[in-house]
């Protein structure tokens, strides 16, 4: 891999353009204002930047106009960076081949559902129609768009058993938030405001109770049992009129099924609580079982885990959220409006699910549970497996069996030298050397086969060589960062 | 193997306790930073700041986890070791050294529940 890490304006040279702005005359014919790039890209010179640009900043603002407001006028032209078009293309070709994606190989990063991004929905996101729209468009001009989003509601209102979604939130953690100021809405509208606690399993995704302290809820944790689920007896004892609610995933970060579920749905709703459904780990029940039904108030999905939307490298993401009828009164923003998140990843993961359908879709889980406990029961030998129950989408090893003074951080970079991108690690914290894999469903037999070699691999080079793991990796761009440099200084500005 | 040192009182959360009087100076285990690994960020409570028996009064960050810190007894922080702001590395040196807070007991018999460094071997042997 060559290695390559510049930034954008170390490559500026002044005069030096990439783009052409219409002329005068051409901006008269364009229906949206004066910014629009002409439909022919041309390699810039100055001599073009003169003749094209705009000479100043008092052109730009002249060309502006009075629509804006002259107190938001830029004093002083931007600071870009100048490069041509082939700079710019150069750059980030560059910049992508150093990086590792689920189009580049196998990424079993647990609790992140890296499934593969079907390439249908990028083509059906780039449908001019779709692809062009403005946020300010009038109404009757984006009929389409509606649809979309109406008929998202219903594909997932069908998939979760909750009533309605909205799909403003941007991320999952943004959904777990916006469901909690549902969750409290719904305590105050009926006075009950003693509700200040929601209750999370110890396994639970870190997010949960970070959204509820930012919610300003207390948190109340929940331990779970040897097998890895909660312990009901345990939040027997903790319910009560002062618990808003708990929040559950299912599957749980272990990739196992609350086989009591349904008790603790009627424990919670006995004391008044409600339930909400962190939808995570929605993966494995695709189709087959509904969190509406397992009595689930309020939840959200990570359209970017579950519904095959491009992920990773901070999104966009989006966190649709969807509520129960006892919670709907309370959903009172506009559930159908010009701003819906991310709309074109809503888009894309409509696409998703109406190419599989409502049979194919049951299929997606069966596969990732198919594949997660292929792995599991290749390596269990190898890799301390703390929990040995048939697990869902993901599960959970706890190092090496035989370690030999090698870390999961060991195996975890080792295994980039095998060209697979590393698994989660040292989550849940449950396990003091915890390894997460999720291999999703679209991985072939070949791929897990590969990755089991390697694993197996790894567990030997354990044995016979640990120096060789405690110094891997040895064939990325970068060796192992000084992580704890970097936390205790952090460099946080271009020098 | 981690180190214990002798003559300190434990918590079952692996902090330590040394007796000084009516003050007790709390810290961290070396098992607890050996578990941690590189410890990056400690969070203190303030001088003043009323700390109770087995609620939390901070945090330890490292680069893998983070980590509640317990309080083993109840009372008033008298004093905190601002030097870790710095240097929390000074706890993965040596943790019996790199104290963390000084607590006035506001009820000593609380020591009473905790564990000389015998029974602590059991936990964190």
């Amino acid at each position: 891999m060559k290695y390559y890490d510049k930034l954008i304006f170390e490559l500026s040279k002044p005069g030096r353009i990439g783009f052409s702005l219409p002329r005068p005359a051409d901006r008269q014919q364009l229906p949206f204002g004066n910014t629009a790039t002409l439909g022919t890209l041309r390699g810039g010179t100055a001599s073009e930047a003169q003749r094209w640009g705009p000479k100043d900043v008092s052109e730009g603002q002249a060309a502006a106009g009075s629509k804006v407001c002259s107190k938001v006028w830029r004093e002083a032209p931007l600071d870009l960076p100048e490069v041509s078009e082939v700079d710019v293309v150069r750059h980030y070709t560059n910049l992508s081949q150093m990086n590792f994606g689920v189009d580049t190989g196998f990424y079993p990063l647990g609790s992140c559902t890296m499934k593969y991004n079907p390439k249908i929905n990028e083509e059906i996101a780039g449908i001019p129609g779709f692809a062009g729209l403005h946020p300010l468009q009038p109404n009757e001009t984006v009929k389409g768009a509606f649809e979309v989003l109406v008929g998202m509601d219903k594909a997932l209102a069908a998939i979760t058993g909750m009533k309605h979604f909205t799909f403003l939130p941007c991320a999952g953690a943004h959904g777990e938030l916006t469901g909690l100021m549902l969750m409290r809405e719904y305590h105050m509208s009926r006075g009950d405001t003693a509700r200040t606690k929601v209750i999370v399993p110890d396994s639970a995704h870190g997010t949960n109770p970070a959204s509820a302290a930012v919610c300003g809820l207390d948190i109340v944790v929940v331990k779970s049992k040897e097998d890895g689920l909660v312990d009901v007896e345990a939040l027997k004892g903790l319910l009560g009129p002062d618990i808003a609610g708990i929040m559950l995933t299912n599957p749980n970060t272990l990739g196992l099924f609350e086989r009591d579920i349904k008790q603790i749905a009627e424990l919670v709703h006995g004391c008044g609580g409600l339930l909400y459904y962190d939808g995570a780990n929605m993966n494995p029940l695709l189709g087959m079982v509904r969190p509406g039904d397992m009595g689930f108030d309020i939840m959200h999905l990570n359209l970017h885990k579950t519904f095959s939307t491009p992920h990773g490298g901070g999104g966009p993401g989006a966190g649709p959220v969807g509520v129960s009828d006892k919670v709907l009164p309370f959903l009172h923003i506009p559930r159908v409006s010009g701003f819906h998140g991310n709309f074109g990843i809503i888009l894309r993961a409509y696409a998703y699910i109406l190419m599989l359908g409502r049979e194919h879709i049951k299929l997606a889980g069966k596969f990732a549970t198919l594949s997660a406990n292929y792995i599991k029961e290749s390596l269990k030998d190898c890799y301390k497996l703390p929990i040995p129950s048939v697990c869902k989408h993901e599960f959970v090893f706890d190092g090496l069996l035989d370690d030999n003074g090698v870390t999961t951080l060991d195996v975890a970079k080792r295994l980039l030298d095998y060209g697979f991108h590393a698994p989660t690690i040292y989550f849940p914290l449950l396990f003091h050397q915890a390894i997460m894999i999720e291999p999703t469903e679209t991985e072939s037999l070949e791929t897990l086969d590969a990755f089991i070699a390697v694993m197996r691999k790894i567990a030997e080079e354990a044995k016979t060589d640990p120096e060789l793991l405690h110094g891997a990796p040895h064939n990325t761009p970068i060796g192992r960062p000084d992580e704890t440099t970097a936390a205790r200084q952090p460099v946080l500005k271009y020098e | 193997m981690s180190k214990i040192a002798e003559g300190l009182l434990y918590s079952e959360s692996h902090e330590w306790v040394r007796v000084d009087g009516n003050v007790a100076i709390i810290g961290v285990s070396d098992f607890a930073q050996a578990e941690m690994g590189d410890i990056t960020y400690v969070e203190m409570p303030d001088v003043d700041d009323e700390v109770s028996a087995g609620e939390d009064f901070g945090a330890l960050e490292s680069v893998k986890t983070s980590s509640e810190l317990v309080a083993p007894v109840s009372g008033r922080v008298v004093a905190r070791n601002d030097e870790l702001e710095d240097k929390p590395e000074l706890i993965n040196e040596d943790a019996y050294e790199a104290w963390i807070i000084k607590v006035e007991m506001s009820d000593k018999s609380e020591l009473d529940k905790l564990m000389n460094a015998a029974a602590y071997t059991n936990i964190a042997g």
